[in-house]
């Protein structure tokens, strides 16, 4: 009988699978059935620091940070492209060339784009 | 319960008998973990047991968890200040049964040196039940181990049926004590009246 090479890796996953989900059953049947339980007001608190919790939790986020990420991402794209661009620059076609131009002047766009909307000036 | 000259007698024959009231108290107090949670100088000597040299893990104790959730013993380790009082009752509320207290260093069992500081808790003990108290000042990492060994002294002779069952299997002892308010002038209630009540003077 032709059995499957790949059976072993099965069932080896299947014994690791039950290695790690065991002891957390074990654990939660112990608690389930022995644990001595005290809930109360303090113990249910949200907070583990001894402070109580204050104010709501939906509150507003100043999103602003997406600038800086859209900045970091075009210095970022193009120094990781222009290092093998300029490395093998001299064995490059005119195509590859007009494309990387191209894709240059798209990164440029968007930096451009930031500085018109006033991004870089540090207010 | 087996005759403890039978026991010894079958120990000598290599057979270890016990009770499930033995094993299970050994257990427990063979792994006490405590809080993370250090509130003056007193918490240095905590540390320096913790550490190689003193080497708190030789009594199962080395777990320090930093969270109540986690943790058994609340080491008390330090001045307790009137706005700290109310966090150090809420940590200890937020602790899973079965929870215990050391008071270490004069300053957490009666306020120490800075006992006339407007400021300072007179005692811990005021609103926790205290198990085991060290005095000093502060306490050298020996006594912390002692106070440590102490504890495990009174877990392991617990019985766990009748009057002096641990506090776990009690269902009327409370898992929450009261949480002191700040008022104007004092913490409010000054003490919990339930664990500590003022001397009284008869003249």
């Amino acid at each position: 009988m032709q059995t499957n090479s790949y059976l072993v890796l099965v069932l080896l996953m299947a014994a690791a699978v039950g290695f790690a989900l065991a002891p957390l059953a074990l654990a939660w049947l112990w608690a389930r059935f022995f644990s001595p339980r005290k809930p109360g007001l303090d113990k249910n608190a949200i907070y583990e620091c001894g402070l109580e919790a204050k104010g709501d939790a939906w509150i507003h986020f100043r999103s602003e940070y997406y600038l800086y990420g859209i900045i970091f991402l075009v210095f970022d794209v193009e120094t990781i492209f222009l290092l093998p661009f300029a490395v093998a620059f001299t064995g490059l076609s005119v195509g590859a060339f007009v494309a990387m131009l191209v894709f240059l002047l798209l990164l440029v766009e968007g930096l451009v784009w930031a500085w018109r909307k006033g991004v870089l000036t540090w207010k | 319960m087996i005759d403890e000259g039978l026991q010894s007698e079958l120990k000598k024959q290599g057979v270890y008998v016990t009770s499930l009231q033995e094993l299970y108290n050994w257990g427990r107090a063979n792994s006490v973990w405590p809080l993370t949670f250090g509130l003056a100088c007193c918490a240095i000597e905590m540390i320096a047991a913790s550490m190689a040299r003193y080497d708190i893990s030789r009594f199962g104790a080395e777990v320090f968890r930093p969270s109540p959730r986690q943790a058994d013993l609340m080491i008390v380790a330090g001045t307790v200040t009137k706005k700290m009082a109310p966090l150090v009752v809420r940590l200890f509320n937020q602790m899973p049964e079965p929870k215990y207290v050391i008071a270490m260093g004069a300053c957490a069992i009666s306020g120490g040196p800075f006992k006339q500081g407007y400021n300072v808790l007179k005692g811990v003990d005021r609103y926790l039940p205290v198990d085991v108290v060290i005095p000093g000042c502060p306490p050298r990492p020996e006594a912390l181990l002692h106070a440590l060994i102490t504890l495990q002294e009174k877990i392991l002779n617990q019985p766990l049926t009748g009057p002096d069952r641990p506090r776990h299997l009690n269902a009327d002892v409370p898992g929450e004590f009261p949480v002191p308010a700040y008022g104007p002038h004092d913490l409010e209630p000054p003490n919990n009246p339930n664990l500590w009540q003022p001397p009284t003077l008869t003249r």
